[in-house]
Parts: C-alpha cells; sequence; structure tokens
C-alpha cells in the first residue's frame, strides 16, 4: 500500500461548539490505484482528504493514522509535511479560477512550483513547463504557456491546476471535486487526463466527487462516506451492481441516470437530511432515514465488515440490502 | 389556443457579445422545455429576456399570445404575474434580511396584492409553502437558516405564489446534492402536473430533465442546434453537438459507462464576441468539412424535431460524431 488510513478521527472546536467531521475512517491507496470517495455534503470529503498531508486549520483535533510508504504524517513535524506536500502528495481543488493567480502567466505559476522542490535554469523551466500542458492535453502548449488564467477557458484552467499538481511527479494526487464546477464535456476531458496520468506516471489518484457517473467512470475501488463515516467500500462494478448499505442504495437510486427511469416518472429521494454532529454516537447515523432501521441500529454503531464472502467489499450496515433477490 | 411562450428570432447582444442570436421557440400551455448547453451557450440570457429582466436587441418574446418584447415597466406591470423565475443560486437570489414568509409574499405585493388583506396574505403563503413540502412555521424564519434545498423550495414557492402560466426554472438544482436534487426535482414535476404550468427548464445537465422535459432545445453559442420531442432528443439525436452532449454526461454504472464510447470535444469553445463563420459549433465539431465554413446550416425538419447541421437531410439522414460516419 501507498497510502494507509486508519481510525482517522477530525473534530473542530467552534464557537457554537464541537463539531465531529471525520470518525475512525479507513482508507487505502495501492500504487497506480484509483479511488473515489462519494456522499453528500458535509459528510467529511475533504476533511479526510485535507488531513492527509496535514492542510486542516488549527482548530482542528486529528487523531489516528496516516502512513504514507509506511511513515507516519500525523503529528508529523512541518518542514517533513511541506516536503510532503507538492512532491509525494498533491491537490487539485474545485475552483481553477480562485487557486490561480490572475497576474501571472501559466508558464509563470508552473515554474514557481517546480522551483520550490528543484533547481532548474529558466530555460529548463519554459520547456518542462511546455511538457507538463502538453501531458495534461492543452493544445499549442508552446503558445499557451504565455497565457494569463482569464485567457483560458473553465476547462483548460482545471487542467493547468492538474499541471501545477502533477509537476514533481507526485505518489498520491488527491483530486476534491475536480470538475464540479465544469460542463460535461470540460469534465470527460479531465477524467481522460487523470486517468492517463495514472496509466503514463503511475499515480495514485483518490478522487472526491458527490457524482456517482463521474465515479462509474473513473474509479477502480469506492468509498462512501456518510455523516464522518465510511458506511461502505467496494470495487467499482461491485459497488453499483450489489449496494449493500441502504445509504448507497439510496444515492443510486436518486441519481439521474438515462435510461434507468424508464416507466417512472420520478426519481427515488432519500428522506431526511444529513445530521450534523457535536459528538459521534453509538449507532447508525443513518438510521432516521434508512427504511431498514430497528432498536439495534439506534443502540449500537454497526462496524464496517466483510459482507457477503468477498474480502474487498466491506460496509457497515446490521441489515444490508438483501442482494440474493437480484442476483 | 395561444402559447404559454413564443421566442421568434430572439436576440440580445451586449455590445459586441452575441450572447443570444436567433432563437425561435414555442412552449404550448402546460408543456415543459428544457433548454440545455453548455455555460456561456446564452440559456441564462434567454430565461432573462423572458422575465424582462433583460430587454432583447431583437426578436419577438410572447408571453400567452401578447407581445411583451418592448413593453415599458408600467406596461409590463399586468403581464408580470404571468411569468416568474427561479434561479441556479437560492443563498443569493433571496434577500438575507427579510424573513422567508416576506420574500414568498413580495410578488404579491408588486402585482398590486396591497389590496389583499393581511389574512389573505398569509393563507396564501402558508399553502404556498405547504404545497413545496415546507412547514408553516418556516414563515418566520430567515433564508440562512435553512438548507439548500429548503432555500430552494421557497424560491419555487414564492415563484408560484403569483399562479403564474410559465416557470422559468434556471438550473434550480444544479447547487445541490443528488439526494436533495431528486427531491426538488420530483417537486417540480409533481407541482407542474398539478398546477399545469408551463415550465422553461434551463440546464446543463441533460441526464436531469429526462423524465421532466416533454422538449428538449440544445443551445450552443447564442444559436439553437436541435429541437425534438425528449424521446427523439434520447434515442436519436441528430445534430452532432447533441450526441456529443450525451456521449459526456457520465452514466452512474460502470460496465455501461466504460463500454460507451468518448466523444472528446476539446475546453476551446469560441467566444460569442468572435463567434466562428458559418456553423458556430464546427471548430469543435469532429465532422465538420469545407461547407460548414462557409455556410450557416439553416435548421432542417427531422423526426418530431429540427436541426441546424449541414449533414442533416430531411430524409432522416443523419450523421455519428462516435463513428465519425457522414449519414
Ligand atoms: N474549519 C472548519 N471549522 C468547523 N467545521 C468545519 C470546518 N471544516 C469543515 N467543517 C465541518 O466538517 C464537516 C465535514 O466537512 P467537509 O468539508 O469535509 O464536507 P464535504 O464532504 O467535503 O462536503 P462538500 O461536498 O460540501 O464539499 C462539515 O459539517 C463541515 O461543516
Ligand atoms: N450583462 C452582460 N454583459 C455582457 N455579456 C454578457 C452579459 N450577460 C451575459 N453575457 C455573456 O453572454 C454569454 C451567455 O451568457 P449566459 O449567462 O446566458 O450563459 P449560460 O448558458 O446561462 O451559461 P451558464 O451555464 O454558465 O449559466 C456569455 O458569453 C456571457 O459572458
Ligand atoms: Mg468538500
Ligand atoms: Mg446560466
Amino acid at each position: 500500500m501507498i497510502l494507509e488510513v486508519a481510525d482517522l478521527t477530525v473534530s473542530f472546536v467552534t464557537e457554537s461548539g464541537d463539531v465531529s467531521a471525520v470518525d475512525g475512517v479507513n482508507l487505502d491507496l495501492d500504487a497506480g490505484e484509483i479511488v473515489g470517495v462519494v456522499g453528500e455534503s458535509g459528510c467529511g470529503k475533504s476533511v479526510t482528504a485535507m488531513s492527509l498531508a496535514g492542510l486542516l486549520p488549527r482548530s482542528a483535533r486529528v487523531s489516528g493514522s496516516v502512513r504514507l510508504r509506511g511513515t507516519e504524517l500525523i503529528g508529523a513535524r512541518e518542514p517533513e509535511l511541506r516536503r510532503v506536500r507538492g512532491k509525494e502528495i498533491a491537490y487539485i481543488f474545485q475552483e481553477p479560477m480562485t487557486s490561480l493567480n490572475p497576474v501571472l502567466t501559466v508558464g509563470r505559476q508552473i515554474g514557481e512550483v517546480l522551483q520550490e522542490h528543484e533547481r532548474l535554469s529558466r530555460k529548463q523551466v519554459r520547456q518542462r513547463a511546455v511538457e507538463l500542458l502538453s501531458l495534461v492535453g492543452i493544445p499549442s502548449p508552446a503558445n499557451r504557456v504565455d497565457n494569463y488564467p482569464h485567457q483560458l477557458s473553465g476547462g483548460m484552467r482545471q487542467r493547468v491546476m492538474i499541471a501545477m499538481a502533477v509537476a514533481c511527479n507526485p505518489t498520491v494526487l488527491v483530486a476534491d471535486e475536480p470538475t464540479t464546477a465544469l460542463d460535461v464535456t470540460a469534465q470527460a476531458g479531465i477524467l481522460d487526463v487523470l486517468r492517463n496520468l495514472r496509466d503514463r506516471l503511475g499515480t495514485s489518484v483518490l478522487i472526491i466527487t458527490h457524482d456517482l457517473g463521474v465515479i462509474a467512470d473513473i474509479a477502480d475501488r469506492v468509498v462512501v462516506m456518510y455523516a464522518g463515516r465510511v458506511v461502505e467500500q467496494a470495487p467499482v462494478v461491485e459497488l453499483f451492481a450489489h449496494p449493500h448499505h441502504h445509504y448507497t442504495d439510496g444515492l443510486l437510486k436518486a441519481s439521474p441516470t438515462p435510461g434507468r427511469h424508464a416507466g417512472t416518472d420520478r426519481l427515488q429521494e432519500i428522506p431526511g437530511l444529513v445530521p450534523v454532529l457535536t459528538r459521534q454516537p453509538d449507532a447508525c447515523t443513518f438510521a432516521d432515514r434508512c427504511p431498514a432501521a430497528d432498536q439495534k441500529c439506534r443502540g449500537s454503531a454497526p462496524p464496517l465488515t466483510a459482507s457477503s464472502g468477498s474480502q474487498a467489499h466491506l460496509a457497515a450496515c446490521w441489515h444490508p440490502t438483501r442482494q440474493e433477490a437480484k442476483r | 389556443m395561444t402559447n404559454a411562450l413564443e421566442l421568434d428570432g430572439l436576440r440580445m447582444h451586449f455590445g459586441p457579445v452575441r450572447a443570444v442570436d436567433g432563437v425561435s421557440l414555442t412552449i404550448p400551455r402546460g408543456g415543459v422545455t428544457a433548454l440545455v448547453g453548455e455555460s456561456g451557450s446564452g440559456k441564462s440570457t434567454v430565461g432573462r429576456c423572458v422575465v424582462r429582466l433583460l430587454k432583447p436587441t431583437g426578436g419577438v418574446v410572447r408571453i400567452g399570445g401578447v407581445d411583451v418584447t418592448r413593453l415599458s415597466r408600467r406596461e409590463l406591470r399586468p403581464h408580470r404575474a404571468e411569468v416568474s423565475i427561479v434561479f441556479q443560486d437560492p443563498a443569493g437570489s433571496l434577500d438575507p434580511r427579510m424573513l422567508v414568509g416576506d420574500v414568498v409574499a413580495e410578488p404579491l405585493r408588486l402585482a398590486g396584492g396591497s389590496r389583499l388583506s393581511r389574512r389573505a396574505r398569509q393563507q396564501r403563503v402558508s399553502e404556498a409553502l405547504a404545497e413545496v413540502g415546507l412547514r408553516d412555521e418556516v414563515a418566520r424564519r430567515y433564508p440562512h437558516e435553512l438548507s439548500g434545498g429548503q432555500r430552494q423550495r421557497v424560491s419555487i414557492a414564492r415563484a408560484l405564489i403569483s399562479s403564474p402560466a410559465l416557470l422559468i426554472a434556471d438550473e434550480p438544482t444544479s447547487a445541490l446534492d443528488v439526494s436533495v436534487q431528486a427531491s426538488v426535482l420530483n417537486l417540480l414535476a409533481d407541482l407542474q402536473r398539478d398546477i399545469g404550468f408551463a415550465c422553461l427548464f434551463i440546464t446543463h445537465n441533460l441526464a436531469a430533465v429526462e423524465y421532466l422535459a416533454d422538449q428538449i432545445a440544445v443551445m450552443y453559442l447564442g444559436k439553437l442546434m436541435e429541437t425534438g420531442s425528449r424521446e427523439q432528443i434520447f434515442a436519436r439525436p441528430a445534430h452532432p453537438y447533441t450526441q456529443a452532449l450525451l456521449a459526456a454526461a457520465p452514466v452512474a454504472d460502470p460496465v455501461r459507462q466504460r463500454a460507451q464510447q468518448k466523444v472528446l470535444l476539446g475546453d476551446d469553445m469560441p467566444s460569442a464576441l468572435d463567434p466562428p463563420s458559418g456553423c458556430v459549433f464546427r471548430t469543435r465539431c469532429p465532422l465538420a468539412f469545407e461547407k460548414c465554413a462557409l455556410e450557416v446550416p439553416p435548421p432542417v425538419r427531422i423526426g418530431d424535431g429540427e436541426a441546424a447541421c449541414h449533414l442533416v437531410q430531411a430524409d432522416g439522414t443523419r450523421p455519428d460524431v462516435r463513428t465519425g460516419a457522414h449519414g
């Protein structure tokens, strides 16, 4: 394993009391693997991602373990974390415009990243920048390298962000909603770039999204989060074909998918709202919205365990959906 | 019978920017038409011309048979109640200093509903809130005290309180989580069926409209590329752009999604400041040939709709961007 996250727990101290954001998350990432993290707004996806390289604000209380090739990062010193960021774990975020500097050309910005970790001449920097732009599929990169961000479309700006993120050939690329602000056409291009990076450079990718279509397109394995916990984890085809957790099942049925709704005229809803928790209860946090919940679910938290035979398919549910009938 | 909405060669130019450049469209009473296209294609501008937040620079807007294109603010007033609009961002479109009850009642006041007694107005507000599935007490809260889905329900209640014959819904669910999106889409579909208002549903996500719209209009760079019934657009899209949009929308099913042949258009949407000669889509069209740069393709009748492409013929001949076949 390249990256091993074990029992990661994060809470925030706020003026209106504590917020429990992540509760005992376990997550692995293998070399060259693309793992998708999916779940509704506020379920802790970004907090999980940011805690990997120590990007959380001071108000965060973090416990548990994050090991990168065996080296513990939780509690690591700032110089060590600074080396890890960019060179080992690189990030791209949702909004490419706000993360780019509007007054510098894209070539200069890529150059700054390169020079943080390597000594290069100006000519080398420019050449590397052009190579990187070409790697992320920007046409005529030798001209684009001198463009300012506002001269590029949203999709191209996100490609530039990826070029900056992979400038130092990181082991792990964390992509937090990289396509949420983009059109479907630009999104398809970005997903293609991520897949290419994995295939050509062997980069491991952790992609965070609330869009099951994106997951279906690119992930090898899927982690489903709900209210700070991992509720299900499985290889992608297995998860979509046989969701075990009722939350996963509900998410799948609520996602508009051409063809799936033939014969019906509405989408299935998941009634109720994601709870905001000050403290994690010893109960299934989905129980209030779950069609199968009973006293047991409200009285103790189900562990994440392998359910039907496959060691790769885990779910945290006392009453997993009945899959036998569907098979 | 008169139509709910007729657009005839609608143009909205902002100086040199041709945001909307000759759009013709008819929505019958009680019909739902989806206006689909990428960011910047001019969808919102069409919507804003219809509700006359903008005064079109050319063409005609008829609402319920009445030409409202050049009416002054005063002359418009009696027609105001006929059309309402719901925006994408429920946070930005609701006045944060107003109580939800007053927000919802505002259209009544603007339409000269001051003749309505306070009691009668409150009565209408609680009915409107009940219609969108919100409890009465929500009226005494502020918008920021509600969730995103609840705020969008408030916008819908406000839009419908004046019993409009036409609702413009501008990406009403794009900012919402899947599960919340499903409930808002279902709500709109139910209300539309019960009340029977006509609807122009603006979105960049074709999948979201599959079971809501009966007609679909596909827009690119200020012009309509294709129109047709939902069944036809999904099953037999004629225009290369429609085909590419459908192919780019990821399906939440890994087996189908990975088997699907990708069509990558590139991110280079031309500027509305300087649209390409001939067919505006030609610079990204995988099938473009010489004629496309020289002649603007006129809309051609195909099946139950129209497509503006040199490769589409009235005998049913249509191109296929996946195979690159011309017909
Ligand atoms: N700096 C912070 N201070 C206090 N609470 C925070 C902070 N950052 C995040 N949270 C809370 O932690 C929880 C998890 O947030 P997180 O950003 O990880 O959600 P997410 O799954 O990424 O959601 P989204 O899909 O909206 O991006 C939320 O309840 C959020 O309000
Ligand atoms: N007030 C304005 N002044 C100048 N240009 C404008 C104005 N409003 C819109 N435009 C331009 O008109 C074009 C169409 O914009 P519009 O907002 O209608 O697109 P859209 O299809 O709704 O896109 P999105 O999906 O991003 O909402 C864009 O090029 C935009 O920059
Ligand atoms: Mg997030
Ligand atoms: Mg818009």
